[in-house]
């Protein structure tokens, strides 16, 4: 199989496709077409395979008609229409060429030039500007007009972005990146400033780029038709010469993209314009945040070491995997075979995860195997599962565009899955409606041309008292659809969940004081979601990561069922992953309890069909849950884990507890980018490949499947499948793959919901939703469309139990933990790129009122101490958190933001509460005892990293 | 029995002291009754003070304040007075002109809605109210009213077609789902040209009724004027009619709203427009959609100018053949021509369509101001073409205007003697157009710049032949490649100056 998948130039049919569905046959330049009702005339031709001059024109934005390079000649009609805006007729007639329109091209290029800098060869556009382009393709070859009139070839170049810069000289005013700036990404951060002549693109108010409300999204970059706006990497190492179409390894939303290169060497990341995730949008991560993957920190040799307290050494893969098992299998011998077990990852690939849960079922030999999908969202697959019969969101992302009513829960995807949150705003813009459930006043509750109808503000850890008083005014309020109900719910189970739901404990007015969110605005919200044609629900780890997590997960499906919101576009319950691969690494079986597919190890059928396949025999009870094995390692009882691509000790809730489980263990074995927090509780340090270095796939927040491409060589020698391969072999099972692709090709015979799924069709298609089999052999864009998976849908009760974490007279403020746009989870990349710049520490969000009866002034140091520790962030003192909520981020190891928070944890599925901690907050000057042992400890660490580097020999 | 004494409040006889000379009426302490009416038109005249007889209005004018105490020393001066010009009606500018239009313009009260209904006012709504919509858009097609605004578009044809489309029930903006719009351009900013003003102080109710019948005509329930931001005093009139007139139940369900223009010149362009009332920048869109089908907010939206809007309510009480009966060919009706620059009567002439052009300057202006002969006019805005003297037979008529490459346009005319540098003026036009310029098309945004720096270098004397056959080749581009009328006409005083007049550029 082909490693690389080259293509070549984007091609842009200038303006997007219509919507029409009936075809008109319009005649250009003597050839007869067949397109779209609505097309334009410049995307008819282009799709005849004439190509129209045009600057202004490009398929990502609505036309515009500025530039006027695509005039053409329409039999009947008088002058010489712009093809970006006029539409086809039947029968229409079309001249692209004629000696007038050659003459009255070369007349508008010759004035964009007499703007223009002369000298192309020093540009670092050159060779790839559509300026120049079109310049040759209008023949022209001398300015009349000469070269000292009015021009703007002294204005400033502002590099203060620090992915791009802007250079006006070149400038020529084709407003494609404030039109991309609006329709694409949704920030209004640029506009043209004066008029005329004097036009000019500004950020915000005329400021650098870096101090305006740019969130540096690049759809500006990409949009420009000159070297105007332009990657740095470009400007600094010159033009790429090859593209590969990848996936993007950040957040759940799988933006695919154009990895231009040269060479082994990738010079940008172009968002792709068929990725059918992102249609060619991205973000600052995805977009510009991949110089980790070649930053100094990255650990390309292997590492063992007998204890933490010694000084790494490098050694040979085969010594580094032979240490390892050779640990591994002596812990076995002694504390028995459950006292090891491994950890999945939701960054790697499906096939990774697939293989590492393999391993542990089929070498390890028992079921130790969790995912860090555990600490975020387990109570979906829980509730989902058990409401609607499937583990996974409902629909595709494009079905937010037929919403007309969307209700965002403890999600903040402008931040989190800023390419989802640009598409949900397009629709908002249009005129959806829009309810926003939490604590905080996130960007969507006010932002340009974007509001919330209602905001339910409601206090961190109702979110089941507000889901239940939204059921409740519904049924009270007679809003239910008793149709959908009827033919597709479980009768019995709604009745009981009816009664329970009209008790008068759950009405809004009961809970208020409770939720703090006023009745009538709750009853209001209800009312437009009930109401509303189509309503979707969008929700992320503010609503799992809760102790009532699954509760709040199975609320959410009975407000869709209750009014009749499944089963079409428009509709549905859509969880926001937080990273990359979460539904896949859950798809791929790496539950204590499940085998691929969401199959209790208890079924006797599926798992013969792997002990066959595998050729041994599984172990039919559980494992341990990653808390579980932490418990376990501290009693003693568990010693041994292989973790791949997840730092636990940072991400993961009651750090000193989680400390403490790591400190306990005698082999530890991170297979990483990075020297994580992790890696330094560890005996072997395996290293890992960046999303760059391999093949595979990704599985985001909508089942897309999509192709992971290897675009270089893994820095480190060795793909990350084999390095679990070569170690389950050196623990005694052979495993026998070539490539990744026969992996999944494994996966799919053994999965019915991939059935149907392979890398030739992935290549064909570009990406497949699941289930894909025989009767959706391309896959699934909506489910449950004539019936739930699980038959009928199950109304499944929803009492609300408070939370224990509650504030009291020691902890008054609860605190509750998100995201920021410009940072990526522990931050182990986003902190190795520039995007530091944006965010260099984590700060702790206080309402004016708390911070002033504490003396905390805006930027200060304030201590936050709750039950399980004690950190200190500086303070950001902002209304957007309601006073006695406290809110920050975890993207820096040293914040200690889970120093903080405490094992509470959701009944169900041991999801960590991560969203409320009860706290303390009081000005300090200093920070915190952990925090001076974590950086003791860092710095003991590093110390033994470097003692020990560049003492062995290098491999191969 | 108190007299009657007219003093204009128009903001053009105020510049000229009006106001000083109602102040100096008001304090005579003689049994007057002072009326600020609106002005007749006659600004050569301005101040005009009228006093009311047994006769009819007699006329004093030009006055100033200082002359008022020697005015009324005898008590109320009456036609015997020897400044006194006669009955206002008889004068010959006024006489012959035929007040259709701006029939009440100068005559009453602007605010007194008796007044206005005491005048006819009201009774095209009247009739309009009694009619089925198709049957209103059936009589102003009927009437051949075309778009006074400049382009001449039928009006009847464009409620039509307003009439026809189908208002967009599922728009993003909840408040503008299923409505259509009747917007009034009133951003007058061609210059000579003040006759919206005129109406919009003068005689405001009758725009406010043509906007209810044009509501009433396609469907549509909300209005604007989108009226010029340098004309204040239009604007507070507005604003108050518009109260008066809700408050007497005129407007019913049509709810009518002014809003302040932005101070551009391009945004008198209909679209630039549309983006400027829906709160954003000035910039021209595209067309087609044409703004019938998708205007304001994306749906439905009539837009005509102030002096096509008033000409309705006398088409519906007069009816259609009325005042089709007046001008010529398939330009019918009256044209409100403006007359300024250097003119020696300056102002406003109703007229019906077809009355040559020398006539105008000749009859109403009176020649040029400073007495020297007439070198050329422009008419139709600064984007009009520079007419020579041996063209002003033509009549005033849309079709032959065309035919001589001119435009009739707002009805503006200005007045250039043989002392005017033309080729200063082929500048000034680019000048105009580099100001001007929304600068979203390039032929435009930067023709305009590169077209000022080449007259610079013909006037210069550099590379004159090959500079002036560049200009010719830019003026076509800007003509063909511009996306709207801006870039396109901007070309067209230019051209014609280096055709009539060659030696002057």
């Amino acid at each position: 199989m082909e490693n690389y998948y080259r293509v070549g130039a984007e091609q842009d049919l200038g303006t997007p496709a219509s919507p029409g569905t009936e075809l008109v046959t319009v005649t250009i330049d003597g050839q007869a077409i067949d397109v779209a009702v609505g097309t334009s005339v410049m995307r008819a031709a282009a799709l005849a395979g004439t190509q129209i001059p045009k600057l202004c024109a490009t398929e990502d934005l609505a036309a515009f008609g500025s530039c006027r390079l695509c005039l053409v000649e329409i039999e009947g009609r008088p002058g010489y229409p712009a093809s970006c805006t006029t539409e086809v007729v039947a029968d229409m007639v079309v001249h692209t060429q004629s000696e007038r329109l050659q003459q009255l091209r070369h007349n508008v290029m010759e004035l964009y030039i007499s703007d223009h800098p002369l000298d192309c060869a020093p540009c670092p556009a050159n060779g790839n500007c559509e300026l120049q382009d079109m310049a040759d393709l209008v023949g022209l070859e001398q300015v009349r007009y000469g070269f000292d009139g009015s021009n703007h070839s002294e204005l400033p170049t502002d590099t203060s972005a620090p992915y791009f810069q802007f250079d006006p000289s070149k400038c020529i005013v084709c407003s494609r990146c404030v039109r991309a700036c609006e329709e694409q990404q949704g920030t209004f951060a640029l506009t043209i400033d004066g008029r005329g002549f004097d036009s000019l693109i500004v950020a915000s108010q005329a400021d650098d780029f870096i101090d305006s409300e740019c969130v540096s999204c690049g759809a500006c970059v990409k949009a420009c038709p000159t070297a105007t706006l332009l990657e740095k990497t470009v400007i600094e190492q010159g033009q790429p010469d090859s593209a590969t179409i990848t996936t993007c390894a950040y957040c759940g939303v799988g933006c695919s993209f154009r990895v231009e290169s040269r060479g082994d060497q990738v010079l940008r990341m172009v968002p792709d314009r068929n990725g059918h995730a992102n249609h060619g949008h991205a973000c600052v991560k995805g977009r510009f945040a991949f110089g980790y993957a070649t930053h100094p920190d990255r650990i390309t040799t292997p590492m063992i070491r007998d204890s933490i307290a010694d000084a790494w050494r490098e050694v040979s893969w085969d010594d580094a995997i032979a240490f390892a098992a050779t640990r591994l299998k002596s812990i076995q011998q002694q504390y028995g075979r459950k006292s090891i077990g491994g950890i999945t990852s939701s960054r790697c690939s499906n096939e990774e995860v697939y293989l590492v849960q393999k391993f542990v079922r089929a070498a390890m030999g028992n079921n130790n195997v969790d995912t860090c999908a555990r600490v975020c969202h387990s109570p979906t697959g829980y509730g989902l599962k058990t409401t609607l019969g499937e583990s996974a969101g409902t629909q595709a992302f494009d079905s937010v565009m037929h919403s007309d009513v969307i209700m965002v829960i403890g999600s903040n995807p402008t931040e989190a899955h800023p390419v989802f949150g640009s598409q949900m705003k397009r629709r908002l813009r249009q005129g959806a409606g829009l309810i926003v459930v939490d604590p905080r006043a996130i960007d969507l509750v006010q932002s340009p041309h974007v509001h919330a109808d209602h905001h339910l503000q409601l206090k961190p850890g109702t979110n089941v008292a507000v889901v239940n008083a939204l059921a409740h005014t519904i049924i009270s309020e007679g809003l239910e659809q008793q149709d959908f109900i009827a033919e597709r719910c479980e009768p019995e189970a709604y009745q009981v969940w009816r009664t329970f739901i009209s008790e008068e404990r759950n009405s809004p007015e009961a809970l208020e004081s409770e939720t703090g969110v006023p009745a009538e605005e709750l009853r209001a919200a209800a009312r437009l979601y009930a109401s509303a044609p189509n309503a979707a629900i969008y929700y992320g780890l503010g609503v799992t990561e809760h102790s009532q997590g699954s509760t709040m997960v199975m609320g959410i499906a009975n407000l869709a069922m209750l009014t009749g919101n499944l089963g079409r576009e428009g509709v549905g319950v859509n969880p926001m992953r937080g990273q990359n691969n979460v539904q896949g690494s859950c798809d791929m079986g790496s539950f204590p309890h499940e085998l691929p597919g969401y199959r209790h190890l208890s079924l006797e059928e599926p798992r013969q069909m792997f002990e066959q396949e595998w050729q041994i025999t599984i172990d039919p009870d559980p494992g341990y849950r990653i808390p579980n094995m932490f418990d376990a390692a501290v009693d003693g009882d568990f010693k041994g884990c292989y973790i791949q691509g997840e730092d636990i000790a940072q991400s993961d809730p009651d750090t000193q507890h989680v400390q403490a489980a790591l400190s306990a263990m005698e082999c530890i074995i991170v297979q990483d980018l990075f020297l994580n927090e992790t890696a330094k509780y560890a005996h072997v340090f395996l290293p890992g490949c960046s999303f760059l270095e391999k093949d595979g796939t990704f599985t985001n927040a909508e089942r897309r499947v999509s192709r992971v491409r290897k675009v270089m060589e893994p820095l480190c020698g060795m793909g990350e499948w084999e390095v679990t391969a070569a170690l389950s072999e050196a623990m005694g099972y052979k495993m026998h793959y070539a490539h990744p692709s026969e992996i999944a090709d494994e996966i799919a015979r053994l999965t019915p919901t991939f059935k149907g799924l392979s890398y030739d069709k992935l290549d064909q298609l570009g990406s497949i939703q699941w289930p894909c089999n025989d009767e959706h052999p391309e896959g699934t864009t909506t489910m449950h469309v004539d019936e739930f998976v699980r038959g009928k849908g199950f109304f499944a009760p929803t009492p609300y139990v408070a939370t224990d974490e509650r504030s009291n007279s020691r902890y008054p403020l609860l605190l509750t933990t998100g995201r920021i746009l410009s940072q990526y989870n522990v931050g182990a990349q986003t902190r190795r790129t520039h995007n530091q710049e944006f965010h260099r520490e984590d700060l702790v969000e206080i309402h004016p009122s708390d911070a002033e009866t504490r003396g905390i002034k805006h930027g200060s140091w304030v201590g936050i101490k709750s039950r399980a520790g004690e950190t200190v962030l500086r303070a950001d003192v902002t209304e957007r958190v309601q006073a006695g909520v406290l809110y920050t981020t975890f993207h820096h190891p040293e914040s200690g933001a889970n120093v903080v928070t405490t094992d509470n944890s959701d009944w169900a599925t041991n999801c960590p509460e991560y969203k409320v901690t009860a706290v303390q907050a009081y000005p300090v000057s200093e920070p915190s005892d952990w925090q001076a042992m974590f950086k003791r400890f860092d710095r003991q660490q590093q110390d033994l990293l470097k003692a020990g580097r560049g003492q062995a020999e290098l491999p191969e | 029995m108190n007299s009657r004494v007219f003093v204009p409040a128009d903001s053009t006889a105020r510049s000229l002291g009006a106001d000083d000379v109602a102040q100096a009426v008001a304090e005579l302490g003689q049994d007057v009754e002072l009326v600020r009416n609106g002005s007749r038109g006659l600004y050569w005249l301005e101040p005009l003070l009228e006093i009311e007889t047994a006769q009819g209005r007699i006329g004093f004018g030009p006055v100033n304040d200082t002359q008022i105490a020697d005015l009324f020393k005898d008590g109320v001066p009456d036609a015997s007075h020897p400044d006194c010009l006669g009955l206002v009606e008889e004068l010959p500018y006024l006489k012959d002109q035929q007040r259709l239009t701006a029939a009440r313009v100068g005559i009453i009260d602007p605010l007194s809605i008796e007044d206005y209904c005491a005048q006819g006012g009201f009774r095209g709504l009247a009739t309009a109210r009694e009619l089925k919509p198709a049957d209103i858009v059936q009589i102003v097609t009927e009437s051949g009213l075309r778009g006074r605004g400049g382009a001449a578009f039928p009006t009847g044809i464009k409620w039509q077609t307003v009439l026809d489309a189908e208002a967009d029930t599922d728009s993003a903006l909840p408040d503008y789902r299923g409505q259509k719009y009747i917007i009034c351009n009133a951003d007058e900013g061609d210059s000579g040209t003040f006759v919206d003003r005129m109406i919009m102080e003068s005689d405001p109710f009758v725009l406010i009724e043509g906007m209810v019948i044009a509501g009433l005509a396609v469907g549509a329930g909300l209005g604007y004027i989108y009226c010029r931001a340098e004309y204040p005093q239009a604007f507070n009139t507005l604003q108050t009619a518009i109260n008066i007139a809700g408050d007497a139940g005129y407007l019913g369900d049509f709810q009518l709203e002014v809003r302040k223009a932005a101070g551009a010149y391009i945004c008198g362009e209909e679209t630039s427009m549309l983006e400027s009332l829906e709160g954003k920048r000035g910039l021209v869109r595209y067309k087609p959609p044409l703004p019938a089908i998708s205007g304001f907010f994306g749906q439905p939206t009539v837009i005509n100018n102030v002096i096509s809007l008033a000409s309705v309510p006398i088409i519906l009480d007069q009816g259609a053949s009325h005042y089709r009966d007046f001008g010529v060919g398939r330009s019918t009706g009256t044209l409100t021509v403006q007359l300024a620059g250097n003119c020696a009567r300056p102002g406003l002439v109703e007229i019906p369509f077809g009355i040559s052009l020398r006539e105008v300057l000749e009859d109403y202006g009176g020649g040029t101001r400073s007495g020297r002969p007439i070198k050329a006019v422009q008419a139709g805005g600064p984007l009009g073409p520079y007419i020579p003297p041996e063209k002003f037979d033509t009549a005033l008529d849309y079709e032959a205007f065309k035919e001589i490459d001119a435009m009739v346009g707002h009805g503006g005319i200005v007045v250039f003697d043989d002392s005017a540098d033309l080729g200063h003026m082929a500048r000034f036009a680019m000048e105009f157009c580099t100001v001007e310029s929304c600068g979203k098309c390039t032929p435009c945004r930067i023709g305009s710049v590169r077209g000022l720096e080449v007259i610079d270098k013909i006037r210069g004397g550099e590379d004159a032949d090959n500079n002036r056959i560049l200009l010719k080749d830019l003026c076509q581009t800007m003509m063909e490649g511009s996306l709207c009328a801006m870039g396109g006409m901007t070309p067209l005083p230019v051209l014609s100056i280096m055709q009539h007049w060659p030696e002057e550029l």
